[in-house]
């Protein structure tokens, strides 16, 4: 995205926040973040000219809240639920065999193909659907190896 | 018809279709769709409604049919292909294929056939007053609420004194559902006289609790409830601005009660000098970018303020310092949905049921290795094994009956002998658990206490806001050495010093997330020690979980019945039937040691390699 779409987000944004009663940094990002996927080294920075919050604040905040991400997404986001239920159901060995699948290397969620991204939530509250996981926003419940194996084929089949 | 019309449609008929966030997992969309063309279909004129939840959320996609002169009929795991010939059989009296019916009233064919659904055992013990609504009105719709006698406690609060107020929710015994169990009252007490030229009240709906979704239920699925709530409890500690601070994870429950708050501004219930009272109170909605730790107040208002969500000491308590500086009242979602109704009908009335100190009914999320999984709404004090067998229906066919989490990270887990306890704050604590926000996690055998406990701790140490050392680092060390037990690397002493470290954390971390987070390790080491032991001595996982004790899989002949269903689930292709009898055989170089096939296979013929 532009840098002069950012600034559109931000002014529009600022324009109609009432700052008395809520601050507009979280909100603001959240915006950037819907827009563009995630937050650019140069939004923080527009964001913070812009707020007349300081830089280090602005990154504070984007580094604390685990909705941010400062790196760009894949096509498709994989949110795999880590919640209690979906523990017990076998989460833990859907995540492993979704970082086998795409290939993640320690420290990396997003394909080298660009094609999805891996995120693990702490719960999105369909428990009794576990184990859950969530393509974009379709939910996918009861999950299976086997079914993961399929949708994830479904994905790639789409993108050829 | 009289004045319910605008809930049917010209022929009086009304198709409720399930459709929170759980419902449209399970498929609720597709199901919608093709209830309105088979309403098209069919040439009548119904209403098909989007509703929230009514909790049973193993029967979804669920519709129910209701007619203004007979009784509402339920069908579960509904298949979008049927929905022509449900619709179609209705309309002819047929109504076998339901799954429950309202009442018995003789306005169909052979419906003593069915089951009335609040005999149903899911339904018989639940007494349903937060939720009430959910699943059967239009969340959408400020009118339908009203018809369901919403707004008039607002009404009837604002012909009484704020000070009568406070007294009423005081006597009626509520305490907070979110965690903690203050008494409502009195925190609206302490923030009533507190003098200051501007107060807030904030609705904490930032839901993070895994395995707790009551309250993005409650507010899916009827968000004016909690809206009145809220605007009561301005009205009495004096406050002129009000938040849903709702968890971004949870968007469906953000625009139902943003939805919400534009509806009831048009028609008076919000803004200025609401019902001729003189009192004006604007309620907004703020998302949440998601942080467990704001489950504690101040890190909460932390985050509106836009800063890092981190807790602050206490004193000073919101109700004198809290957002801005200025006196805040917080209550969780839950709190807020028995208010209007305490107002109404009186204080007594909500004391009815409940136990001697914990007063009314709560939702508790029913989740895990069980039959029945869903949200119900039952008297406190009910008794656990009341819940997860009654209720829940107990484990699936097979397996055994282990532990129970309740609580959520900051509780603790329950084993068989706690199942006569009762559902209460205190009952709880004195087990070494929480009540929380009413998230029940069911184990069975093929869970195991300590590598749940390593999930509890691993859950804590990523979400601890990292200012206070024993919480930051203490924790951390607590799941490393957690996770040298599950590896097999754990030393006897272990366990000493993590009941040593537990202690530690909970005496000297700043808030109740510290505080709390060591409560998984010690009630697992408590009542499941010979699971530890197994692990430390034995080098063995007795559920089969931790696969870094697990050297492979083998099918034990004796029991294999051929039926291929490991084969099926093998991600890798490692199973392969052998000729003549076509028993299973694991290679094991291809294996990956992932489980499926011994959670799948029905006779247990899949066996551990140790």
């Amino acid at each position: 995205m532009k840098p002069i779409e950012i600034e559109d987000i931000i002014d529009g944004l600022l324009s109609q926040h009432n700052k008395e009663s809520s601050s507009p940094l979280i909100p603001v990002l959240q915006a950037i973040q819907n827009q563009q996927g995630f937050l650019s080294d140069e939004s923080l920075r527009l964001v913070s000219d812009k707020t007349g919050a300081s830089l280090s604040r602005v990154y504070g905040v984007a580094t604390f809240y685990h909705q941010f991400r400062l790196r760009p997404e894949g096509k498709h986001k994989i949110s795999i639920c880590r919640g209690t239920a979906c523990h017990v159901a076998g989460a833990t060995d859907l995540y492993k065999q979704l970082v086998k699948e795409l290939d993640l290397s320690p420290g990396e969620d997003t394909s080298t193909d660009g094609l999805f991204t891996l995120q693990e939530v702490r719960c999105l509250g369909a428990c009794s659907l576990a184990p859950v996981v969530k393509v974009d926003e379709t939910v996918y419940g009861k999950m299976t190896a086997k079914k993961l194996q399929e949708i994830l084929a479904q994905y790639r089949e789409e993108q050829q | 018809m009289s004045g319910e019309d605008f809930l049917y449609g010209e022929d009086g008929i009304r198709i409720n279709v399930g459709m929170s966030t759980c419902g449209i997992a399970a498929g609720a969309n597709p199901v919608y769709t093709a209830f309105v063309k088979a309403v098209e279909t069919h040439e009548i004129d119904a209403k098909v409604v989007n509703v929230g939840c009514i909790g049973a959320c193993f029967a979804e996609p669920l519709v129910e049919i209701v007619s203004y002169d007979k009784p509402g009929v339920l069908y579960s795991n509904v298949n979008p292909d049927d929905a022509e010939t449900i619709l179609g059989d209705y309309l002819m009296g047929k109504i076998e294929k339901a799954w429950a019916i309202r009442d018995y009233t003789g306005a169909y064919q052979m419906e003593l056939n069915l089951p009335v659904l609040d005999e149903l055992p899911y339904f018989k013990y639940q007494v349903r007053d937060a939720i009430e609504n959910c699943g059967i009105i239009d969340p959408e719709n400020i009118d339908e609420y009203i018809h369901k006698g919403g707004y008039k406690a607002l009404a009837k609060a604002l012909k009484m004194t704020p000070e009568e107020v406070i007294e009423t929710v005081i006597k009626s015994g509520l305490r907070g559902r979110g965690g903690a169990g203050f008494p409502t009252g009195l925190k609206w007490k302490f923030t009533r006289p507190v003098t200051s030229d501007k107060k807030y009240v904030i609705c904490n709906a930032d839901e993070g609790d895994p395995g707790a979704f009551m309250n993005r239920l409650n507010a899916e699925g009827d968000p004016h409830k909690i809206l009145e709530g809220l605007i009561i409890a301005a009205y009495a500690i004096g406050a002129s601005e009000g938040f849903f601070f709702v968890r971004a994870e949870k968007p469906l429950m953000g625009k139902r009660l943003q939805h919400a708050v534009r509806d009831a501004l048009e028609h008076g219930y919000l803004g200025e000098n609401i019902l001729d009272s003189g009192f004006s109170f604007k309620a907004e909605v703020i998302l949440s970018a998601g942080a467990f730790v704001c489950g504690e107040e101040t890190a909460l208002m932390a985050a509106i303020e836009g800063k890092r969500a981190m807790p602050t000491p206490r004193p000073p308590f919101p109700s004198t310092k809290g957002l801005w500086g200025k006196p805040t009242a917080i209550n969780n979602v839950e709190t807020l949905a028995h208010v209007p109704k305490i107002i109404r009908d009186g204080p007594d009335k909500f004391a009815e049921v409940g136990s001697e100190k914990s007063k009314g009914t709560k939702v508790f999320c029913l989740t895990g290795a069980i039959q029945n999984s869903g949200a119900v709404e039952v008297p406190l004090g009910t008794a656990l094994r009341t819940l997860v067998f009654d209720i829940g229906g107990g484990p699936y066919e097979g397996r055994s009956f282990k532990a129970v989490q309740t609580g959520g990270p900051s509780g603790g887990c329950l084993s068989e002998e706690h199942l006569d306890l009762a559902l209460d704050y205190e009952s709880l604590q004195a087990a070494g658990s929480i009540m929380g926000s009413g998230g029940v996690v069911v184990m069975d055998n093929t869970s195991c206490t300590v590598d749940v406990a390593k999930f509890f701790l691993g859950f804590t140490t990523a979400e601890s806001c990292g200012q206070c050392t024993p919480c930051r680092i203490g924790l951390k060390r607590m799941h490393e050495i957690l996770d040298r037990i599950t590896r097999g690397e754990g030393k006897l002493e272990d366990l000493e010093l993590l009941k040593y470290m537990s202690t530690g954390i909970i005496d000297s971390s700043l808030c109740a997330l510290g505080r709390s987070a060591p409560n998984p390790v010690l009630t697992t080491i408590k009542y499941f020690e010979d699971e530890y032991l197994a692990h430390i001595n034995e080098k063995r996982c007795p559920a089969g979980v931790c696969d870094a004790l697990i050297k492979g899989y083998h099918v034990d002949s004796e029991l294999c019945k051929s039926c291929g269903i490991c084969v099926k689930e093998c991600p890798v292709g490692a199973i392969t039937q052998i000729e003549p009898d076509k028993k299973a055989l694991i290679n094991s170089d291809t294996c990956i040691k992932c489980g499926q096939c011994y959670t799948a296979c029905p006779f247990n013929a899949i066996k551990e390699v140790w």
